[in-house]
């Protein structure tokens, strides 16, 4: 009897195995090599009918000065911090309080919270774009950071994870903490989410990758080159050099992906973890 | 998501004469709760349903008066030849990128476990596209799909396959976006995949071995696939649902060209509401594109339970 699990161990099949996933790996990763490549060449060379991996003649600095400078990619980058990290602070604060109080305290209410939290995981994002565009125009909000960041700062996905994890954490810890004379709300931000860091920091990694990628809505909402987020920045890079100077504009594209794919190859298990964590409740 | 809900205890019994401590916990679970409470409201189901109103009335962006217009905006969309080729792109779409994206997410995701030797290396390079901005990929797709210097034709010329302008051929500039949809879900759909297969429990497939299942394709055939049946609703779900939202790649790269073959719901929901300034009918796409969204949740929900009955 075999007690190797799903392992097949054939020759055969690992040289399958690594045909296979190789083509694929080749595949996925094809994208990512193209856009460095392009972006180290002159433009002589992009256009000419045969690929080469590296620039017979090295034309890195120019393009990536002229990504630099002909747009300002620095300050879209820049705005993609801004934004990304407000809208993680705020919902951080909204959801770990909720959070806490589904998971842990008893409330006449709890049950209608937690089916509107339900509610709100059905609905995309794209659906409230017209009345929270009207909102924003009547506020006089419109084409500013807030018009960004303000729709982002509840996350009923968030509240929902760190629900179901601090539904983990053991009431003892939580009565311990008031028989120490902490209130519910020190409670939240001292003893549970310290307990929740796992499931705070996959939360975090997929609002950062989510609201670093948007594009839909600070198209719809910024006008001003100075907002605009890294994926917007791209295309005004784009429409301005009539998307034929290929160069800087692979040179731009490899910029505003770099940090996110620097975070995924720097803390990996992370972000695997974070998707997982969402499908498995 | 939805059993949750139910398992959740409904109506606490309480005796009347409650204890400062209850009160007190009342209050402090209001307060804590409160603010998520007001913004759910504000930003996510009250402009559900101002989509809604609003797809009832005849207002343009700006205008100061409204007024109902009854199904007129319905009325006219199902007049609109422009909406149907619009709905037909969508689905299209949806039915090319979804099961590709499953099934080769499910392929790589069993190849990848089946193994020890590089699995780090295969895992992290299929997901490494799920974190990356796709609208810089979707660019270097555009170069990618030149007609004659592009990576993929020259490929193509190279092995015989006849080639075209993918993206401006109206015939597969759909697929052409198809490509990069699937591109993008495959990782997260391998990732979905191996938890599943982690779920799994071992002494399974030992069992299947002592009623004879020997070889690889029996084991998959009588432990992995039926084990793998919860995981595989919930990615073609998640999947779905994400096909359905394709923008991206249409505003970028096609501009839901040529001649309106790559116009999807959202697109033409973008253009209507946001260029063309008609809030009331873009309202109404608005509540079409929800429409497919929940009916893919509800058939999820549906087989769900199914399962979980004979399961």
């Amino acid at each position: 009897m075999r007690t190797r699990s799903i392992a097949a161990t054939g020759l055969g099949f690992q040289l399958f195995r690594h045909a296979a996933l190789g083509l694929g790996a080749f595949l996925m990763l094809a994208p990512f090599v193209i856009m460095i490549s392009v972006s180290l060449k002159p433009s002589g060379e992009i256009f000419s009918p045969e690929f080469t991996l590296l620039p017979k003649q090295w034309h890195a600095w120019q393009n990536y000065a002229d990504a630099f400078t002909k747009q300002p990619l620095a300050r879209y980058i820049l705005n993609g911090f801004i934004v990304t990290g407000s809208i993680f602070a705020c919902q951080l604060l909204t959801a770990l309080p909720c959070a806490y109080a589904l998971a842990k305290l008893r409330w006449r209410g709890r049950e209608t919270m937690f089916m509107l939290v339900l509610l709100g995981l059905l609905i995309p994002p794209q659906v409230t774009a017209i009345p929270l565009y009207i909102l924003l125009w009547q506020l006089g909000l419109l084409n500013t950071y807030a018009a960004i960041i303000l729709p982002s700062t509840i996350s009923v996905f968030g509240i929902f994870l760190m629900r179901q994890f601090f539904l983990t954490v053991p009431d003892d810890l939580i009565n311990a903490a008031r028989l120490d004379g902490l209130g519910e709300f020190a409670i939240v931000w001292r003893i549970m989410m310290p307990t929740a860091m796992p499931a705070v920091i996959a939360f975090g990694v997929l609002s950062l990758v989510w609201n670093w990628n948007e594009f839909f809505w600070p198209l719809i909402v910024v006008q001003s080159e100075h907002l605009a987020t890294p994926p917007l920045g791209v295309v005004f890079f784009a429409n301005a050099e009539a998307g034929t100077n290929y160069g800087p504009l692979m040179a731009a594209a490899t910029a505003i992906t770099a940090p996110l794919v620097i975070a995924f190859l720097a803390a990996q298990r992370w972000f695997i973890d974070g998707v997982t964590m969402t499908a498995v409740k | 998501m939805s059993d949750l809900a139910l398992a959740a205890p409904t109506g606490l019994a309480r005796p009347a004469r409650a204890r400062a401590g209850e009160t007190a916990e009342q209050l402090a679970a209001w307060v804590l709760a409160g603010p998520a409470f007001a913004l759910i409201w504000i930003l996510l189901l009250g402009p559900t349903v101002a989509v809604f109103v609003l797809s009832f009335t005849d207002w343009t962006f700006g205008m100061p008066e409204i007024a109902w217009a009854g199904l007129e905006n319905y009325r006219e969309m199902a007049g609109d030849a422009v909406f149907w080729k619009t709905l037909r792109n969508t689905l299209t779409y949806v039915a090319f990128v979804v099961p590709l994206s499953v099934f080769l997410g499910l392929g790589a995701a069993i190849l990848i476990e089946a193994g020890e030797s590089l699995r780090g290396f295969y895992r992290a390079a299929f997901f490494l596209p799920v974190v990356s901005t796709l609208l810089a990929m979707a660019l270097v797709f555009q170069f990618a799909f030149h007609p004659t210097v592009g990576a993929i034709n020259l490929t193509l010329a190279f092995v015989g396959i006849p080639t075209t302008d993918w993206l401006k051929n109206p015939d597969t500039a759909l697929f052409a976006l198809g490509v990069i949809g699937i591109w993008q879900a495959i990782g997260l759909s391998m990732v979905l995949f191996i938890a599943g297969l982690k779920a799994i429990p071992k002494d399974l497939y030992e069992a299947a071995a002592v009623d004879g299942a020997d070889g690889a394709f029996e084991r998959f055939r009588r432990v992995t696939w039926p084990m793998l049946g919860p995981a595989m609703l919930f990615v073609v779900t998640i999947t779905a649902i994400r096909a359905f939202q394709v923008f991206d790649t249409v505003q970028v790269l096609t501009d839901g060209g040529p001649n309106k073959a790559t116009n999807v719901l959202l697109f033409q929901m973008y253009q209507e509401g946001f260029s063309f300034l008609r809030s009331a009918y873009a309202a109404a796409l608005t509540v079409v594109f929800l429409g497919f969204v929940l009916l893919v949740t509800v058939i999820q929900v549906r087989l769900q339970e199914r399962n979980t009955h004979y399961g």
